[in-house]
């Protein structure tokens, strides 16, 4: 019963609007949450993917910097929700031909290539893949592994469905020849009739996430790679690592499966190379997964002896958490080397000889057991192809030009673009970005959001509340996946004796539609009141029977499953007996769970459609502007008297861009939006609420009541006034920051052209001890003041004084030209501080220069401190209003590093800008469109689901003791004043059930999971 | 089936896997076919941190002759910081166990990922082993019927 949402639309109209979908392109992570970003506010999206199954790069990766998450845990959920998604339109095998029209209204033309499975049918039980005889290199392990002609492209792929390489399946070639795959399959799913098929789509809107493929180092005869057995890429290390990839994660060298017990990253493969005709830029990324590939390495190193070393030019570890991760590398020995190796060559044993030039001029060889080459990012040249063929602007990179103040929008109207295709990033960019995709392609379309989606409709639930239990089981064969160990038929008897249970059945395929369509049907004629499957896993099917139950009138949470699947008949496949007996104590077990679910609501909070935007700085008003042009009213709070924040001096962009047009504009439709009410001089006093219905009193008296909260209140510029990093700051008039320079060059200050020597000194306050981390901006800022300076008076001399150039993705291309223009670059390191003093009102720096490894003094009349950002001091206030949390170095701290950039772990409040980690003012941008694509998941309903399984309080057992508000993570849980006892806020609650094993008065239980129901299952699990 | 259990001896054990990853990484044992003893039998929770010592000390009077408590890797918690809080609640509870004379080995702790099927089948059958070794569990069971059947 799937309808579109009628929204009542008059012929007339329905023709001038804009069209309610939009057409995503690649998989990956990046296309992936902009597909769900749009289809869970109200678009409906067309997912289109190359290959056969969505996850894209990251898919492949076996951990993530800096926290090590495993890749796969992560993605999965996301994948399997997309996969799922109701109004989202998975098309895998496919490729987008041509996109004609105009923006609101394209049409875009699509090839569907075969699968030769039937994705109905398909249950991906493997006996086709089992049976196959054909052996081709898998594309997944970079052909370090192999698999069948009929595959899935990873064991967690999305969907999970087989398909038919027709390139390699014997049959395909030659009919008659095979075929085993189409003789085995339980389902029938094999169709080798199938053929591609052309479609056209009608969107609004284009986002193109086609991601990047590595860099192939095959033309690079000094590495030797291709030829050199044990030389490898770091994409190919990853797989190496992957506990699924081709050696199950016990980290083998290709040439002779042996423990690698001295491996070499060398940085920079194929990028910021010129020289070589590789790439110019900076891959950004790659610092990162070396260092988490030789910290992860030696976790996997079995004899605990293997020795990590990475060559490297510039370490940039720019990002948030990058700079303590790179330290705590160094101090766990991973030897760094600064120097770029020109040899590798052959050695005994098939290990690998370095020879590279140190620091010191000195050729120096070293003996390694693996190397591995940390390539750069490309563009694939099918992906360049498609841009062409769109009209989509590329620029000398072969990557999709942007400009920093729109930094998702391409050359073509309504055509959107994320991710790593626009310039090589990392995920927490990418998916920062997907999101402002997602802003700006529904922005355009916001008056047809809800038009073209799909909405389930289910009939009204059976009150269960009186009735004893009339428990149903049905056992499942999964053709012969469970049949061929367990005895099912014996199962399903067994089940028939247990207490409660009124009806049980074996199915052949229990999840096939035919059978939920009679499962349905069975429900109702036997007055089932309560299910359990037993299957394979709830994490795949829990949600399929749950929706089945709903479809027959039964609240989805009187349901069980019993996986006696997955982690039986699969597991245990040489002892039958013993696996029969396990199944029939699973599904005891599930019985006796089941026996005492109750009936949840299905949680639903309305929402007040206004956001609160804090911070009146270019994060604020993009975000503020964001919202508003998309219908939803803002209050945006500025504690200073006018709006702009720290752009105000901030001279132009590193791509030339003047910062003031740019903001003067921003202001001035900010104060003009007839949505948006500016509150200066304001800051907030009192929050109390949650997600949807947020009421918030600001310092001036003002009240508020929104749905949601964007934080963006900016960061400061550190000033080094006393201190060790003092430098002659504020002693000499000729010392400034650079936004201090900012402002003289706003200013056309005469005086500039002048000067004859300028002097800037890098990581002022950054990268210390007191502020360990790196402030991201100040490299490219520094060297782009230098070549301003160069501008204004070619005959200047300019030092800069550094300690790693981090002139990341295309910032690469202005260190590249202050070189060229004879700015002089000299490094110095912690032990050996720049010293600057005063000799007659005159500046003197000594530095050391550890190239010519002498002294060098200096004389500037004007001495720049590329100087820190630091988070504000209130900041903490302002999180604990919202009780958001912070890290150490006081910038706020997001849901997840990785997968939710600008969500905080309460749900309805997001975060923008320099309060988040420094960053330029494109990313500023991008992540503030970000804040608002998700503040539009939930503004754009009138009510938010919230959690079912939620805590709660026996109020007669509480004694008030409060260790569930400190185990809260969610800070769900509060001590009510007046009555002394726990309360929670199911808007908060997740469900984890931390409060309820931390409980010492057995006062407060999860709903469905409470001590009694788990211990339920643990008895049961011993009857025999 | 008689004849099994003299010969050999299989123990039960309850474990409790946290949603997010271990199960996910028992159920990837699966899909990869990692074969282990059929001796354990799963419980769902939602996080680690959702197990109790009460939670463990029940199972063990049940009857059950091991427990496995298993949740995602520090950092890695669905939940934030659950599995921290089972970690430190474990430690604790370890040191109460030996008190009342419960044999090392019997309560299980471990971390598995969702990507980590084979570590699971490894964990199922080191802890297999180890309780195989230590034999039935008695100590908080009363028994009315001393002379198994």
């Amino acid at each position: 019963m799937i309808r579109p949402e009628d929204k009542g639309l008059k012929g007339k109209e329905q023709m001038s609007r804009p069209k309610g979908s939009v057409l995503v392109v690649g998989g990956g992570i990046a296309g992936v949450q902009a597909a769900l970003d749009l289809a869970d506010s109200g678009f409906y999206v067309h997912l289109v993917e190359r290959s056969s199954a969505i996850g894209g790069s990251m898919s492949q990766l076996d951990k993530t910097f800096p926290t090590n998450d495993c890749s796969a845990c992560i993605l999965s959920p996301k994948l399997v929700e997309a996969g799922r998604h109701l109004n989202i339109n998975l098309m895998t095998l496919s490729q987008v031909l041509g996109v004609e029209g105009e923006p609101g209204n394209f049409r875009v033309r699509v090839r569907k290539n075969p699968r030769y499975v039937d994705p109905e049918k398909c249950i991906a039980c493997g006996t086709c893949a089992q049976k196959c005889p054909k052996k081709v290199p898998s594309e997944f392990d970079l052909g370090l592994g192999t698999r069948k002609a009929i595959y899935l492209r990873y064991p967690q792929a999305v969907p999970l469905k087989y398909a038919i390489d027709a390139d390699a399946c014997i049959y395909i070639k030659k009919p008659g020849r095979c075929g085993f795959c189409q003789k085995v399959c339980p389902t029938g799913a094999i169709n080798f009739e199938d053929r591609p098929e052309e479609i056209t789509l009608e969107v609004g809107s284009v986002i193109l996430a086609l991601g990047f493929r590595p860099f192939d180092p095959s033309g690079l005869d000094f590495t030797g790679y291709g030829t050199l057995k044990n030389v490898v890429t770091s994409m190919e290390f990853e797989r190496l690592l992957s506990p699924s990839g081709p050696c199950m994660g016990h980290m083998e060298r290709p040439s002779d499966k042996k423990e690698p017990e001295k491996i070499a990253w060398l940085q920079c493969v194929g990028s910021r190379d010129v020289n070589r005709a590789c790439h110019g830029y900076c891959s950004s990324v790659c610092c990162m997964y070396a260092i988490k590939q030789a910290v992860i390495a030696r976790e996997h190193s079995e004899s605990g002896r293997l020795s990590s070393s990475i060559f490297f030019m510039d370490m940039r570890t720019h990002g948030k958490g990058f700079e303590a991760y790179y330290e705590r590398a160094k101090r766990e020995g991973i030897d760094f080397h600064r120097a770029r190796v020109h040899t590798i060559l052959p050695a005994p044993n098939e290990n690998l000889r370095l020879r590279y030039s140190g620091e010191d001029g000195e050729i120096k060889e070293e003996e390694f057991d693996l190397v591995v080459l940390s390539v750069g990012l490309e563009t694939d040249p099918e992906v360049m192809k498609l841009c062409h063929s769109l009209d989509v602007e590329l620029d000398h990179d072969n990557f999709v030009s942007t400009s920093p103040f729109t930094p998702v929008a391409t050359s073509r109207p309504g055509i959107f673009v994320c991710g790593t295709l626009a310039e090589p990033k990392d995920i927490p960019q990418s998916v920062m970005e997907a999101s402002a995709a997602a802003c700006g392609a529904g922005s355009i379309l916001h008056e047809s959001r809800w038009t073209e989606t799909r909405k389930k409709e289910f009939p009204p639930e059976k009150n269960v509340y009186a009735e004893p239990p009339r428990i149903g089981v049905f056992v499942c064969s999964c053709g012969i996946n469970i049949a061929s160990v367990v005895d099912v038929e014996e199962v399903t008897q067994y089940a028939r004796t247990l207490p409660g249970v009124v009806f049980a059945q074996n199915n052949l395929f229990t999840c096939s539609q035919d059978t939920i369509n009679q499962m349905v049907e069975t429900i109702k004629k036997e007055g089932l009141n309560r299910v359990v499957v037993a299957s394979c896993t709830p994490r795949t099917h829990e949600a399929l029977f749950q929706e089945t139950l709903r479809e027959a009138g039964i609240n989805k949470f009187l349901f069980e499953m019993a996986n006696i699947r997955d982690q039986d008949s699969w597991v245990h496949q040489k002892w039958p007996d013993a696996a029969t007996r396990k199944a029939k104590d699973l599904v005891r077990m599930a019985v006796a769970k089941v026996r005492g679910d109750e009936p949840l609501p299905y949680n639903h909070v309305s929402v007040t459609k206004r956001a609160l935007v804090i911070g009146g700085g270019v994060a604020g008003m993009v975000s503020a502007l964001s919202l508003a042009d998309q219908g939803f009213p803002v209050c945006l709070v500025e504690r200073k008297d006018s709006l702009g924040g720290h752009a105000r001096k901030f001279y132009r962009t590193w791509q030339g861009r003047p910062m003031q047009d740019y903001l003067e504009e921003l202001v001035r439709r900010v104060e003009t939006h007839p949505e948006i009410d500016v509150q200066l001089g304001a800051t907030i006093e009192h929050v109390e609420g949650s997600v949807g219905q947020f009421r918030t009193r600001l310092s001036n008296g003002f009240e508020v009541e929104h749905g949601v909260a964007i934080v963006a209140v900016g960061a400061e510029s550190f000033k080094p006034r006393s201190g060790p990093w003092n430098y002659l700051y504020g002693k000499n008039p000729n010392v400034h920051t650079l936004l201090e320079l900012d402002q003289r060059f706003i200013r056309d200050d005469e005086a500039l052209k002048g000067l004859s020597q300028a002097v800037f000194i890098h990581c002022v306050g950054s990268r210390v001890p007191e502020r360990p981390y790196c402030s991201r901006v100040c490299c490219t800022h520094a060297i782009d003041q230098a070549l301003k300076l160069k501008e204004l008076n070619p005959e200047m001399d300019i030092f800069m004084l550094y300690r790693d150039i981090r002139t990341y993705g295309k910032r690469e291309y202005i260190y590249q030209e202050a070189r060229e223009k004879g700015i002089v670059f000299i490094r110095y390191d912690l032990d050996n501080l720049p010293r600057v003093n005063e000799q007659d009102g005159n500046i003197v720096v000594d530095v050391i220069d550890p190239i010519i490894d002498r002294e060098v003094r200096l004389h500037p009349d004007l001495l720049v401190l590329a100087s820190a950002v630091r988070p504000r001091d209130d900041v903490g206030e302002l999180s604990k209003l919202f009780k958001c949390t912070m890290t150490e170095e006081g910038f706020l701290l997001e849901a997840h590093m990785k997968l939710r950039p600008v969500d905080f772990a309460t749900d309805g409040v997001y975060l923008a800008g320099l309060c988040h980690y420094p960053k330029p003012v494109e990313e500023t941008i991008s992540q503030a469109q970000a804040a608002a694509s998700r503040a539009s998941l939930v503004l754009s309903r009138d009510a938010v689901p919230a959690e079912s399984v939620t805590a709660v309080v026996n109020v007669m057992k509480c004694t008030g003791c409060a260790v569930c508000t400190q185990v809260c993570a969610y800070h769900a849980v509060t001590i009510d004043k007046n009555s002394g006892k726990a309360v929670v806020d199911t808007g908060l609650c997740k469900g984890c059930g931390a409060c309820v094993a931390g409980c010492r008065s057995d006062a407060i239980t999860i709903k469905n999971l409470g001590n009694e129901q788990i211990m339920a299952a643990v008895e049961a699990a011993m009857e025999e | 089936m008689e004849k099994a259990k003299k010969n050999q001896w299989e123990p039960k054990i309850i474990a409790f896997l946290c949603n997010w990853c271990s199960y996910a990484g028992a159920d990837l044992a699966g899909v990869s076919r990692y074969q282990y003893p059929p001796s354990i039998r799963i419980v769902r929770v939602p996080c680690s941190g959702r197990v109790s010592a009460n939670m463990i000390l029940d199972a063990l009077r049940s009857g059950a002759d091991g427990v496995l408590v298993s949740g995602c890797h520090p950092g890695d918690c669905h939940y934030i910081s659950g599995n921290l809080y089972a970690r430190r609640r474990f430690a604790l509870l370890e040191r109460f166990l030996e008190f009342i004379g419960i044999e090392p080995g019997r309560v299980n702790f471990s971390w598995v990922s969702a990507s980590e099927g084979e570590q699971f089948a490894k964990v199922a059958q080191e802890v297999t082993e180890r309780v195989r070794r230590l034999g039935p569990a008695r100590k908080l069971v009363k028994e009315i019927d001393s002379c198994p059947a």
